[in-house]
């Protein structure tokens, strides 16, 4: 069954003791804000994601979306689901104050939208969308743009999509044709057909608004030609009213292997109107504000999915009885023992629950430097968290995702068959979760751009402000009583990933398909020594606090014991990831092509 | 009109309850506490009667412990426009809050108090009726359905055997049953204001109550498991078990 209760205890653990409120509130933007507030905030979020989107997220997977004539129905309940979410004012969880946003922290958003996400990943595509458009209008769009358009979509009343995709090119984005022409009045009138629209035509919102890369008639070839457009499915009126249809029309939706109740649109311009949003030709810069945002909501998706996905299966491990204790039995009284009792059964619901665990954390520590990277005081400061956000939003979006689809292939095999049929739901997670690691940037596109980017931008300044946090943590905790053992586990991962970093840079800078061969793994081992910093450092909160806890003592040992599993059991893969990055190109690339 | 919403802080619904080991109350260290549900009920009406026009301030209050300010945050996010809080360690008994609650009310001077029927942790269902008693109002229990016009409130009330309604005239007391309304969620921009409104602490002192319990709880055990049941063979052997063993016939 589709099991999920926000785990509050642990997001506050994150936010107060972990990361600790204190870096933001020492931000004037966030100078009034206080755990209580924000306890009310992640509480009443908990209670939409848990009455009003998990009911339906079983249901709209099986009704999926329907698309006739141009016209899309979301699944029953959704367009009741999406006014209680709207007049609750959830779409603008930390949109600007001045657009009538509530200018919470990013911190906060990114738990807010976990809940959402594992409540109903189909339904957090809508407001999600909207969410990066917004970002990339509020950073590129001109101010009679932002004043028209910017309040309805933070409000939640407009929604917003992504335009890139073209039937011939996904990744290669230079390739596309869609073409824009400038009007005697300032505008542009766009044609051409883009597919893989998430949420580009619906019954949700009275306003669709596009963000559309085009070429411009003088544009250069190439990815250096490309223009932003925003342009909308209504044309406003005078008073901001959706008036006039534009020339926009869904010409179908996808059938997809899951995520069925968010509609994936192919989109036809055809004579629409649209209106530039920032400079000709460098429609790359806005488009790349939107995905970067993106990109660290869809790692959230994969944290949001693992989640339910662990709830769902430690829920029917407790109660479904098979098999007896290798130790002999612990029900006597039943006619056998609940699975939990299984060593094997464990280990999977550890790992679920530890990659849910470790992801929130490093999902925190980014997002504290994305509010950082907005509204520190100093430029060194804001650039600083910056870089920091720059290079870990690969790792965020990729390590998420994948561990999240793991995470959910691992709750089907708790269930066993019972995980392969329908009636119990955790299949959908699996078929759910699997887009997350292909859309905004398959998970490779996410490794090269870590290994090709982000590691050797401005000299790999941008890699130091990970490395010397971790080094000087292990430096100041190898003698700790508490975790002194766990640092030196982390020790020797970290060590894993300086010398594959070493080897990386030399050898790719010879030979860019040895850097390109490595640069999965090198992702995978960079995630896993976040996480194992991050599994630490709580394991040091947590003995600290664990036997004055009083009732909360439970929650202190069982973050140290999820640490603990972390660290034996999944963090020694670090080595495993080393040692095939040192084996180099050489054996992935042997083959001729024609022996595939 | 001003409306009086007193509202509960209690054990969460969803919660299943543990007694203390040592049998001296239910567990409620870290345990996951929230709003009344019929409080939240009687919030919500009192909201809802403030957006059609028919009352002008509605005042939360609550009576216990510190964290109780965090259920009048609840209150004050769905509508309430401020709040009391009379902070005590005690657990008062219904007569005790319903002296509490005439105090406020003599202070106050509200036209009506909309509570809950009963809080979900003892199951009372007395203080709205003592309070009643107390102000020498009229009062509305177990309401599903609420009008208001010209001084008199229209109470239909859930009984035993169907629904009754009853006209009172102002002020008066009312008890939400489950059926008055469904609460609303709280709004994002109103949990951000709730932060900003006024939020007063009093001693019960201040009101001029004692609050020292007059009931002593002896002990407080977990009902006893039910037995697992026996199939019977045929309608003979029943009749002859409810006989012999049940002595029920």
């Amino acid at each position: 069954m589709q099991t999920y209760q926000a785990p509050l205890r642990d997001m506050r653990f994150n936010l107060y003791e972990l990361h600790g409120l204190d870096a933001l509130t020492a931000l004037p933007a966030f100078a009034d804000l206080n755990a209580d507030t924000i306890d009310s905030v992640l509480e009443e979020a908990a209670k939409i994601a848990t009455e009003v989107l998990l009911p339906l997220n079983a249901s709209g997977d099986i009704e999926g979306c329907v698309a006739e004539n141009g016209v899309v129905r979301t699944p029953r309940g959704f367009r009741e689901a999406y006014a209680t979410f709207r007049d609750g004012g959830w779409a603008s969880v930390a949109g600007d104050p001045d657009y009538g946003g509530q200018g919470l922290p990013e911190s906060v958003n990114t738990l807010v939208q976990e809940m959402m996400c594992a409540g109903n990943l189909s339904f957090s595509l809508y407001p999600g969308l909207t969410y990066g458009a917004v970002k990339a209008l509020a950073a590129h769009g001109s101010p009679e743009l932002r004043d028209l358009y910017l309040p309805k979509m933070i409000e939640g009343i407009w929604s917003g999509t992504m335009c890139l995709t073209e039937s011939h090119c996904g990744t290669d984005l230079g390739l596309l044709r869609t073409r824009a022409v400038p009007e005697e009045d300032g505008s542009y009138r766009l044609n051409g057909a883009k597919i893989f629209i998430s949420a580009g035509e619906h019954d949700l919102t009275e306003n669709i608004v596009h963000l559309v890369l085009a070429r411009l008639p003088d544009a250069p070839a190439g990815i250096k030609g490309i223009s932003l457009f925003l342009v909308p499915k209504f044309l406003p009126r005078e008073d901001g009213t959706p008036g006039e249809r534009n020339g926009v029309a869904c010409t179908g939706i996808e059938h997809k292997m899951g995520l069925k109740a968010s509609a994936t649109c192919q989109i036809a311009f055809d004579d629409a109107k649209g209106w530039l949003v920032g400079a000709p030709h460098k429609g790359m810069q806005g488009m790349f504000t939107m995905m970067n945002e993106e990109r660290l909501g869809v790692g959230i998706q994969g944290l949001g999915i693992a989640s339910v996905a662990y709830q769902s299966a430690a829920a029917y491990a407790k109660d479904r009885l098979q098999g007896r204790s290798l130790a002999g039995a612990r029900r006597p009284d039943l006619a056998a023992d609940p699975i939990i009792v299984h060593p094997d059964v464990r280990r999977m619901l550890m790992t679920m629950r530890t990659s849910a665990e470790g992801c929130r954390a490093v999902g925190l520590w980014v997002s504290q430097a994305v509010d950082l990277s907005r509204h520190a005081e100093t430029e060194a400061a804001r650039t600083a968290a910056a870089d920091f956000v720059a290079l870990m939003t690969p790792v965020v979006k990729a390590l998420f995702t994948d561990l999240g689809f793991e995470a959910a292939s691992l709750g089907i095999q708790v269930y066993g068959g019972h995980g392969y049929i329908r009636e119990h739901g955790v299949e959908q997670f699996a078929r759910d979760a699997r887009i997350a690691m292909l859309y905004e940037g398959t998970n490779g596109i996410q490794a090269l751009d870590l290994v090709g980017r982000k590691m050797p931008a401005h000299m790999g300044r941008s890699l130091r402000y990970f490395f010397h946090p971790v080094s000087e943590f292990i430096e100041a905790n190898r003698k700790d009583p508490g975790v002194g053992g766990m640092v030196e586990h982390l020790e020797r991962a970290f060590g894993a990933l300086q010398l594959a970093t070493g080897q990386i840079a030399q050898s790719g800078l010879k030979d860019p398909e040895e850097a390109g061969a490595a640069a999965t793994d090198y992702l995978r081992l960079l995630g896993l020594v976040a996480m194992g910093y991050m599994f630490v450092r709580s394991a040091k909160v947590a003995h600290a606090k664990v036997s004055d806890a009083g009732p909360d003592a439970g929650f202190y040992k069982a973050k140290l014991g999820s640490a603990q599993f972390f660290i034996d059991r999944i963090l020694p893969q670090a080595t495993a990831l080393f040692l095939a990055i040192k084996s180099g190109k050489q054996s992935t690339m042997a083959l001729e092509d024609a022996a595939f | 009109m001003k409306l009086l919403v007193p509202v509960k802080r209690v054990v969460d619904y969803n919660v299943k309850v543990r007694v203390k080991a040592d049998g001296s109350g239910v567990e409620t260290a870290g345990v996951k506490m929230s709003m009344n549900p019929f409080d939240e009920i009687a919030v919500e009406e009192a909201v809802r009667l403030k957006e059609k026009g028919a009352a002008t301030e509605i005042v939360a209050v609550s009576i216990g412990v510190q964290q109780c300010q965090e259920t009048l945050r609840t209150a004050l996010a769905m509508g309430a426009d401020r709040a009391v809080l009379v902070l005590t360690e005690e657990s008062p008994e219904p007569l005790a809050v319903a002296k509490l609650l005439r105090a406020l009310v003599d202070r106050e001077q509200p036209g009506m108090v909309i509570m809950g029927k009963q809080a979900i942790d003892d199951d009372m269902n007395a203080t709205g009726q003592m309070l009643a008693g107390l102000l020498g109002w009229a009062q509305g229990t177990f309401a599903s359905k609420v009008e208001l016009s010209d001084g008199v409130a229209t109470v239909t009330r859930e009984v035993d055997g169907g629904l009754e309604t009853v006209a009172l005239t102002l002020p008066a007391i009312i008890t939400a049953d489950l059926r008055l309304n469904e609460p609303r969620y709280a709004s994002l921009p109103n949990i951000m204001k709730a932060r900003k409104k006024p939020l007063e602490t009093i001693a019960p002192g201040d009101l001029g109550v004692d609050v020292t319990p007059r009931l002593t709880t002896l002990r407080v055990a977990e009902p006893p498991v039910r037995q697992s049941g026996v199939k019977v063979g045929s309608v003979a052997e029943l009749v002859a078990k409810l006989r012999a063993e049940a002595k029920v016939i």
